[in-house]
């Protein structure tokens, strides 16, 4: 299993230095000097030019920049912001959390609709509920996630006034942030209306973002359920003379999870393209939104440090998944 | 549509024809009803892109400045003269979404064609070729796709400067990797097949084997991707009109659109729902078209 593990990890590093390579180039590619940009309205002084120019690295030869580059990276060192001048690692690991945080909200709404809408389309194959469920999941998996976000605000928030429009928390609480989880920290913190509040900030946001996964979760449970049902140990089980419930939930489900498990991971590239969109409806603060400001502001070590970071999360979860698909299905270990 | 395909089941073309084939991706096709409702709906949308300025009730751009945020015809103040209302500037919601179609449809349907035509033309080089020029071009591939494909679409438009021609470069590149994949296993899998030895044992060259001889054989799973291309292009393109980084304003495009409604949100409602509904209609339509093909194109895909 070790074994497994450190061949996969040994393919994903030229993956991952043409991340960095991408990540180095987009910003260099960037139409506009990222020095008149910092400068601003008010111009700068052909000194102050040359000075920041080689305080920033950017008279150095490009393979020397990327080399430098590739050294901070290993350091956790991606440097400054230039609108904040805060370490971009930093920047990053504070609103991370956030974006963590709606994201699993997101993948656990939509698994607990999304699993068990598939089983029961499988079992009632061909029956009213199958195609009711089909054809839900296949809207929901055409859905611009943009605008049902806007749709959902104007029912609950605006008509209704259920949920609150933006945001992570009402402004009555302040939580001091330990692990960066709202729910969690307001837990911590011992506030229960603090932690209640966060809950009711989640909702919307989780259900827009886990909108698309649902509907792909629910269709690979369903195909994968009926794929497992024609197996010949499930005529097996109903031979022996099992309940229905049983040979659903045992003997079928178990061996359909497999591969929903495998789906359900890789809903992670799908969960932080949607964080984008998300945010930006919802002013979370999280890295999608993050990422949206730093490219619209040119802000260049926070797009190249959050393109590498970002597609490195990516890539560690689906080595981890691939892992997982070992471990659950012994069959194809090694 | 079914008594059609009867009559012309009764005049049988002979099996193996292209007639034959014709016929019964048809019957295969029609007979999953989702997938008829999509084509004609698709179908519609595009005449109705096609003839837009003798479809649209008004001028896209014209503004009526006696006639801002007027509601649907279906409420009191509604008028007849704006079906679906209009914008806070006075333009016409039915003709803006009209006009929209055009761009939507002309854009995804380029992201279609680049992507495909290199993905195909990049995963025949990597499954025919196979080595170091296979190793080169998946890695790279494995590289676009460690990367959320809105967020790489968004760099890539940022460099290439927001607009149309950027937006669909950079759909079209998102969307690559899945032909590149396809068309490479479809490849290996066909590679040692009887009929593509016997062409290269006649003769054939490189050129002739790979567009001739394999490609004819790998396009079933590539035309059903085209179809999920075409609805996630749509998407895509949408959202970043959304974000602004797309279709620039005051060009109709679906999600500029939406962009722009957004501050009215509360008061009109309807500058926020149709073009969304349009969108979400649209691609589920196109989903739906994309279903029965895979069904009637690809029998190991097939519906269980």
């Amino acid at each position: 299993m070790f074994k497994f593990f450190l061949v996969k990890l040994a393919q994903l590093v030229p993956t991952f230095i043409g991340v960095t390579i991408v990540a180095f180039s987009f910003i260099r590619l960037l139409p506009g000097d990222p020095i008149l940009l910092m400068a601003g309205e008010r111009g700068i002084s052909a000194e102050r030019y040359a000075e920041l120019k080689s305080q920033l690295g950017f008279d150095r030869s490009l393979i020397v920049q990327y080399f430098d580059f590739l050294k901070g990276l290993l350091h956790g060192d991606l440097g400054n912001s230039l609108v904040t001048h805060a370490p971009v690692m930093d920047e990053f690991m504070s609103r991370f959390p956030a974006t963590l945080e709606l994201s699993l909200f997101a993948l656990a709404f939509a698994v607990i609709i999304g699993l068990p809408a598939g089983v029961l389309a499988a079992v009632k194959r061909g029956k009213t509920l199958d195609h009711t469920v089909m054809g839900i999941s296949l809207t929901g998996y055409s859905m611009p996630i943009f605008w049902w976000g806007l749709l959902l605000i104007m029912l609950f928030s605006s008509t209704l006034g259920w949920t609150p429009v933006s945001g992570r928390i009402s402004y009555m609480y302040f939580i001091e942030p330990v692990t960066g989880f709202m729910t969690i920290d307001s837990l911590i913190a011992g506030d229960w209306g603090a932690f209640l509040s966060s809950l009711h900030y989640l909702i919307l946001p989780s259900i827009v973002l886990g909108t698309i996964p649902l509907a792909v979760i629910a269709r690979q449970t369903r195909s994968s359920m009926l794929e497992v049902l024609g197996e010949d140990y499930v005529r097996t089980a109903r031979a022996k003379g099992l309940s229905n419930f049983r040979v659903i939930m045992v003997h079928t489900l178990r061996n359909a999870l497999i591969s929903v498990v495998t789906v359900i991971g890789l809903q992670v590239g799908l969960l932080l393209a949607g964080a984008i969109p998300t945010e930006t409806i919802f002013s979370w603060p999280g890295i999608g939104k993050w990422m949206i400001d730093a490219i619209s502001r040119r802000d260049y070590p926070s797009v190249q440090g959050g393109l590498v970071l970002i597609a490195f999360i990516v890539m560690i979860v689906n080595l981890l998944v691939d892992l997982a698909y070992g471990v659950i299905n012994p069959r194809i270990r090694h | 549509m079914s008594q059609l395909i009867l009559s012309k089941k009764s005049s049988q073309p002979a099996p193996g024809t292209f007639r034959y084939q014709l016929a019964s991706f048809w019957s295969d096709f029609s007979a999953s009803r989702g997938a008829l409702v999509g084509l004609i709906f698709i179908v519609f949308i595009l005449l109705v892109a096609l003839f837009a300025p003798w479809v649209a009730p008004h001028d896209p751009a014209m503004q009526d400045r006696s006639a801002l945020l007027v509601p649907p015809v279906w409420h009191a103040e509604g008028s007849w003269n704006y079906l679906l209302g209009t914008d806070a500037v006075g333009r016409d919601v039915l003709s803006r979404l009209i006009y929209g179609a055009r761009y939507s449809l002309s854009i995804s349907a380029m992201v279609v064609v680049i992507s495909m035509g290199v993905g195909i033309f990049l995963g025949l080089l990597a499954g025919y070729f196979r080595g170091w020029v296979e190793t080169v071009i998946t890695r790279v591939m494995d590289v676009v796709l460690a990367f959320p494909s809105l967020l790489l679409a968004l760099g890539l438009v940022a460099i290439l400067s927001p607009g149309l021609t950027s937006a669909m470069i950079a759909i079209a590149m998102v969307q690559l990797p899945y032909f590149v994949r396809l068309t490479r296993a479809a490849v290996i899998g066909e590679k040692n097949r009887e009929y593509v030895i016997a062409s290269r044992l006649s003769g054939a060259g490189h050129l002739r084997l790979m567009f001739n001889t394999l490609l004819p054989n790998c396009m079933a799973p590539l035309i059903v991707q085209a179809t999920l291309s075409f609805s996630t292009a749509i998407l895509d393109i949408a959202a970043l009109g959304f974000l602004g980084m797309g279709v620039q304003p005051p060009t109709p495009e679906w999600g500029a659109m939406l962009a722009n409604a957004r501050e009215f949100m509360g008061s009109a409602y309807w500058a926020v729902t149709f073009p969304g509904l349009i969108i979400l209609l649209t691609v589920l339509m196109i989903n739906l078209m994309g279903d029965g093909l895979r069904d009637a194109l690809d029998p190991k895909m097939k519906r269980s």
